[in-house]
């Protein structure tokens, strides 16, 4: 079969595996061994401390970030597999001058959070899907953050802070 | 926790694919959406020696309709079949199924096909197999081959996946006009491993009669179990709906509670689980037979 040889990097029993990221539109050359979480490779090799580890197996949501603009769990992704992929964290939210996004802005109107621990994991997995569709339903809104876990709101600002969201954005456009 | 040490490979074909697992042999693992197989990891419960990533094949992201088939590739996330409006309509139990699997974020990255390698008897999509009798191609520098879902699961988390070969797409047939389906079940939360959940399939006969039913079940065994259910529908049809108001599977649910075995575990005691697969049964049956009906009047000149 002829078929192109794996490079070096591609391939390894053992050692570094060397990557690159853009984080938030800035790009990275990183070497990682294969067990390195994304979500360890965020906060401990690039120090954005923002994306929090709350469980580690994907119950809780407080990793998730976008990837190519897909919501996705950080602690269930090698950084190896996001190997040149475009990642957003919750520090990528914002506008360059400091404005909060839609999303950070109805938390904030709505008393979405309390302590705080959740809000990140909740913030990117709304900002994704309401890109997707900007005008959900409550019942969509609670679909939305079904896999987000949060110990302090009892969950019905953090809905409302979705729809106020969605206000916002449509506001804008 | 962290996930222990292994060697890691990125193919860029299935060619290099089957041919790193068959260097690595037992030792290697097949890593697609990882939604099941990360969690193990950083559970410390598995530990392959090798990790086969098969992120870059993009020739495996595919889902198609032919033939009477769903085809669905190894790359294809569970979101990509879910908002396939050619293989839901195709096959619906696979929309019905796929919207009660984990939550949005984890079927952005969570694999269809990879769902059903894992063979986790309280998964989804292992009972969508098994009800609709598909089937999951293996291919290895050998050569490939079809196994039947019937011979596919082997114990919990164990399937039929050999050393060396690599799962590379499930075939699902279409649902045959006449017939309908439904997935129900019961879990602590949504989006939660369900305690006991239920597949069923009803085919309606040329009198509107009850011709075939049959049941897949999670969580209530080792692997998916699959129950042939007809002889407990003879009296449900289309007719007896008009006279009766609401179809009758009460006959059916008792007849499901003894054949199952299930077992006792944290979440449910097995006299708790074998309650839910009667009163399951009965909606999943019921569910199904509505559908059946609403195909047949779609169907209709």
């Amino acid at each position: 079969m002829a078929e192109p040889a794996l490079k070096d990097t591609d391939m390894k029993d053992s050692g570094l595996f060397d990557i690159v990221l853009v984080v938030n539109g800035t790009s990275y050359a990183l070497a990682v061994p294969a067990r390195r979480l994304l979500s360890d490779c965020l906060r401990h090799d690039l120090r954005l401390t923002g994306t929090h580890v709350g469980c580690e197996h994907g119950v809780c949501g407080a990793c998730t970030v976008l990837i190519d603009g897909v919501a996705v769990r950080s602690c269930l992704m090698l950084a190896v597999s996001a190997d040149n992929s475009s990642i957003t964290t919750v520090e990528g939210l914002a506008g360059r001058d400091g404005k909060l996004s839609p999303v950070q802005q109805a938390f904030a109107d709505c008393h979405g959070l309390q302590c705080g621990f959740c809000t990140p994991g909740f913030l990117t997995t709304i900002t994704a899907a309401l890109a997707e569709d900007p005008d959900p339903t409550p019942e969509q809104a609670r679909e939305i953050i079904g896999g987000n876990l949060c110990r302090c709101t009892g969950y019905q600002n953090i809905v409302q802070a979705v729809l106020r969201a969605a206000e916002l954005i449509t506001q804008t456009r | 926790m962290k996930p222990p040490t292994f060697g890691y490979s990125r193919p860029e074909s299935v060619a290099q694919a089957v041919s790193l697992l068959a260097a690595r042999g037992p030792d290697a693992k097949v890593l697609a959406g990882g939604q099941s197989l990360m969690p193990l990891l950083n559970l410390r419960l598995a530990a392959p020696g090798h990790l086969v990533d098969i992120n870059r094949l993009a020739e495996l992201a595919y889902v198609s309709v032919s033939g009477g088939q769903v085809t669905i590739g190894a790359l294809a996330r569970h979101n990509d079949v879910l908002r396939d409006p050619l293989a839901v309509a195709a096959q619906p139990l696979l929309g019905q199924a796929l919207a009660l699997v984990a939550h949005p974020v984890i079927r952005n990255r969570g694999t269809t096909v990879g769902s059903i390698v894992h063979a986790d008897p309280a998964g989804e999509m292992t009972a969508v197999l098994a009800l609709l009798e598909g089937s999951v191609r293996l291919v290895s520098v050998a050569g490939e081959r079809l196994a039947s879902a019937e011979d596919f699961f082997l114990g919990p988390l164990e399937s039929d996946v050999r050393a060396g070969e690599l799962a590379t797409e499930v075939l699902l047939p279409e649902l045959p006009s006449g017939a309908g389906c439904a997935f129900t079940e019961v879990s602590r939360r949504h989006g939660d491993y369900a305690v006991c959940g239920v597949a069923a399939l009803v085919e309606l006969g040329p009198q509107g009669e009850v011709s075939g039913a049959r049941a897949a079940y999670l969580s209530v065994g080792p692997v998916p179990v699959v129950l042939d259910l007809t002889e407990a529908c003879g009296g449900v049809s289309l007719v007896s709906l008009a006279t009766a108001g609401t179809p009758d599977f009460a006959q059916a649910g008792r007849l499901a509670m003894a054949r199952l075995q299930p077992g006792d575990d944290i979440h449910a005691t097995a006299a708790y689980r074998r309650h839910l697969a009667g009163v399951l049964t009965e909606r999943a049956l019921a569910g199904a037979f509505a559908h059946a009906r609403e195909r047949a009047w779609l169907s209709l000149p």
